[in-house]
C-alpha cells in the first residue's frame, strides 16, 4: 500500500534531496566552473560563480602541455583490463563460493574483505621492490594487474550476492542435461547473471579509473593513466586552479558521461538482491 | 533400457542419517512413485540415483553398470524438476535442444527431434518464446520436452505438479501417464500426493523417515497394506484405525477399515455415531461420525444419495471381510 505523504511533506522532502544532492556535486560543478575561468578569477574573494568572463583558454593550454589522448588511452587500458582479467577470475570463485560453499566459505569471503580495511600505503614499500625486481615499473601491464588485485574482493563479493539469486535447480538442470561445468558457467550461469556481471564490471571500472595511490606510485611517465595527469597540474612551481580544473574536468569527463548514461543499471546493480 | 539397481544405498548429511542403507531395483520401463510424507527422503533418494547427491555408502546400478561415481551428466537420466528449472535467457526451442547441444548432436537431428516434441507436447507454437511468456503448465511441457529429446534410459520427476493448480494437475497427471505408455522408458516420480501416486504407478515404494515401509503395485498397498502407516498413508479418505476393545475382539492390537468398506444406514448397524461433518462431493458423501465409542471419529464414505445431516445419530456397518488387522507393532497380522 502508498503511504500518503502531505504535501508539505513532499515539498521539505524534496528541498532535502536536492540539498543533499548539491552539496555532494557541488564540488564537481565548481571544478568544471573553475575550468572556464582566467587564473585570476579562479582565485579571486569573493569567489565568481556564474558571471565571469568565460574562456578556453585553460584547455588549450592543457592540451598543448600534455598528450591527454595518450593518458586517456592509458586509463582505458588500465581500467577496463584489470576489470575483465577480475570478472574473468571472479566469476569461478563467485560459482564455487554460492552453490557449492564450505564451512569456511563465509570466512573467506571476510578474510578477502579485509584485505581492503588494510592501508595500501602499508605494501607499496614491498609491492614496489617487487615491481622493480619484475621489471613492471611504469607498465601498463604491472598496473592492470595491480589493480585487478585491489578490486578482486570486491568483484567477488558483488557477483557471489548476484549469483547466490540464482535458483541452484536451473545449474542441476543443466548438471542433468549433460553440460560440462564449463557449459554450465558459460551457458547457463553468466547469461543469467549478465545484469549483475554488467553492474559489476561497470562499478569496478569506474573504481579502477579514479584510483589514484597505485597510478601514481607506480607509473612516471608512459604508463600513466589520467589520474596521473591531473596530478601533474599541482606542479611546485605555485598553484595553477583553473589548469589544474581544467585537466580534472578532461579526466572525469569520460567517466562523468559512462555513469549518467549508465545510471539505471548501476543503480540495479547496487540494490540487486535487496528485495524479490 | 534403464534399470536402476540401488544397492545399500545410503545417505548423511554432516551427522544425520537422511536415508539408512536401503535395497531397491527398478526394472526397466516401470513407472516407480516414492511417496511419502514431507521429510521422508524420497527427494532425496531421487537425487542419489540422478547423481546430484553424492551418497555416503553402498552403490547405484544402471543397467548393470556402476554408475556410483559418475557424474549426472553421464548416467544418462533425464530429470524435471518441480520448479521447472527452465533456462529463463534462452527460447523454448532453445531449452528444449540445450541437452542436445550439450551432447554434440548435429543441427539437424536437432531440430528433427524438437519438432517432434513440440508436436508431441503442443508446444509447437511456442517454440520461440521465453519461458517467463508462458503458463504454469506449458512451463512444465517445456521441461518435459527438454527431457524427452535426450532419449534417456530413465526419466527422474521430482514433485512436477505440485505448482499447478488442481485442475491442470490432473491433466498433466494423464499426458505423463500417456507419455510413459507410449515411450515405455522407465519413469521414477516422487510425490507426497498419493491420489497420483496410486492413479500413475506401476509400483509404488512407500518411504517413511528414509525407510522403505512397502514396495507393491497401487491395488497391493491397497488392498494389503503391511503396516498402520502404509494403511493410513494410502487411500482417500484414510482409513479407519481402531484400538482397544474393538480390536481385541478381532485378536489383534489394531485394526483398520476403510471408509468406502462402511455401510450406513438409520438403524440396525453393529456401530452408532452422530454425524459430525457431512461433505457432500455430489457422487460421494463422507461423513465423519463421532461419539462411537472407538475413536475421536470414524470416516464413512456413502453414495451421494444418502442425505444425512449434521447431529443425525446413524449405525455403522463394517464389511468385517474387509477389516485389516496388525500387531502392537503396527505390522500386518495375515
Amino acid at each position: 500500500m502508498a503511504r500518503s505523504v502531505t504535501t508539505r511533506r513532499k515539498i521539505i522532502n524534496t528541498a532535502l534531496a536536492w540539498s543533499i544532492g548539491l552539496l555532494i556535486f557541488f564540488p564537481i560543478l565548481w571544478t568544471i566552473l573553475t575550468s572556464f575561468k582566467t587564473e585570476a578569477t579562479a582565485i579571486a574573494n569573493p569567489p565568481q560563480f556564474f558571471f565571469f568572463d568565460w574562456t578556453l583558454e585553460n584547455y588549450a593550454v592543457v592540451q598543448e602541455r600534455s598528450n591527454y589522448a595518450r593518458f586517456l588511452w592509458n586509463s582505458i587500458i588500465i581500467a577496463g583490463g584489470s576489470t575483465i582479467l577480475g570478472i574473468i577470475i571472479a566469476i569461478p570463485a563467485a560459482w564455487s563460493m554460492a552453490f557449492v560453499p564450505s564451512k569456511r566459505t563465509k570466512d573467506i569471503l571476510l578474510w578477502m574483505l579485509s584485505t581492503k580495511m588494510l592501508p595500501a600505503v602499508g605494501v607499496l614499500y614491498p609491492l614496489y621492490l617487487i615491481f622493480i625486481e619484475l621489471g613492471l615499473l611504469d607498465t601498463r601491464i604491472g598496473l592492470t594487474i595491480v589493480l585487478m588485485l585491489v578490486n578482486l574482493p570486491i568483484i567477488v563479493w558483488m557477483l557471489y550476492t548476484y549469483f547466490r539469486e540464482i535458483p541452484g535447480e536451473i545449474l542441476e538442470a543443466a548438471r542433468m542435461d549433460g553440460a560440462s561445468l564449463r557449459s554450465e558457467i558459460l551457458y547457463v550461469l553468466t547469461p543469467m547473471a549478465v545484469p549483475g556481471i554488467a553492474s559489476t564490471l561497470l562499478l569496478n571500472f569506474i573504481l579502477a579509473w579514479n584510483e589514484a595511490f597505485w597510478t601514481l606510485n607506480l607509473t612516471a611517465a608512459k604508463a600513466a593513466p589520467l589520474t596521473a595527469f591531473i596530478a601533474s597540474y599541482s606542479s611546485p612551481e605555485g598553484l595553477f586552479y583553473a589548469k589544474l580544473s581544467a585537466a580534472s574536468t578532461m579526466a572525469i569527463a569520460p567517466i562523468l558521461i559512462l555513469g549518467w548514461f549508465s545510471q539505471k543499471q548501476l543503480v540495479r546493480g547496487l540494490t540487486f538482491g535487496a528485495v524479490k | 533400457m534403464g534399470q536402476i539397481t540401488l544397492q545399500k544405498v545410503s545417505k548423511k548429511f554432516g551427522n544425520a542419517e537422511v536415508i539408512p542403507p536401503l535395497d531397491l531395483t527398478i526394472e526397466d520401463g516401470e513407472f516407480t512413485v516414492f511417496v511419502g510424507p514431507s521429510g521422508c527422503g524420497k527427494s532425496t533418494l531421487l537425487r542419489l540415483i540422478a547423481g546430484l547427491e553424492d551418497i555416503t555408502s553402498g552403490s547405484i546400478l544402471i543397467d548393470g553398470t556402476d554408475a556410483t561415481d559418475q557424474p549426472p551428466a553421464k548416467r544418462g537420466l533425464a530429470m524435471v524438476f518441480q520448479s521447472y528449472a527452465l533456462y529463463p535467457h534462452m527460447t523454448v526451442r532453445k531449452n528444449i535442444a540445450f541437452p542436445m547441444r550439450m551432447a554434440g548432436i548435429d543441427q539437424a537431428e536437432q531440430d528433427r527431434r524438437i519438432e517432434q516434441a513440440a508436436a508431441a507436447l503442443n508446444l509447437t507454437d511456442y517454440l520461440d518464446r521465453r519461458p517467463g511468456q508462458l503458463s504454469g503448465g506449458q512451463r512444465q511441457r517445456v521441461a518435459i520436452g527438454r527431457a524427452i529429446v535426450r532419449e534417456p534410459s530413465a526419466f527422474l520427476f521430482d514433485e512436477p505438479l505440485s505448482n499447478l493448480d488442481a485442475a491442470l494437475r490432473v491433466g498433466m497427471r494423464l499426458e505423463i501417464g500417456e507419455l510413459h505408455k507410449r515411450l515405455r522408458t522407465t519413469m521414477i516420480y516422487v510425490t507426497h500426493d498419493q491420489v497420483e501416486a496410486m492413479t500413475m504407478a506401476d509400483k509404488i515404494v512407500v518411504l517413511r523417515a528414509g525407510v522403505i515401509e512397502q514396495v507393491g503395485t497401487p491395488l497391493e498397498l491397497y488392498r494389503t497394506p503391511r503396516n498402520t502407516f502404509v494403511a493410513g498413508f494410502i487411500g482417500s479418505p484414510k482409513m479407519n484405525l481402531l484400538e482397544g476393545e474393538e480390536a481385541s475382539r478381532h485378536d489383534a492390537h489394531t485394526v483398520g477399515i476403510r471408509p468406502e468398506h462402511i455401510d450406513v444406514a438409520e438403524e440396525g448397524g453393529l456401530w452408532s455415531g452422530r454425524v459430525g461433518v457431512a461433505e457432500h462431493l455430489g457422487s460421494d458423501t463422507f461423513f465423519h461420525v463421532h461419539e462411537t465409542g472407538l475413536a475421536e471419529t470414524i470416516t464413512v464414505r456413502a453414495p451421494g444419495e444418502v442425505n444425512f445431516r449434521h447431529g443425525d445419530r446413524i449405525t455403522l456397518s463394517p464389511r468385517l471381510e474387509q477389516l485389516h488387522r496388525f500387531d502392537r507393532d503396527g505390522a500386518r497380522i495375515a
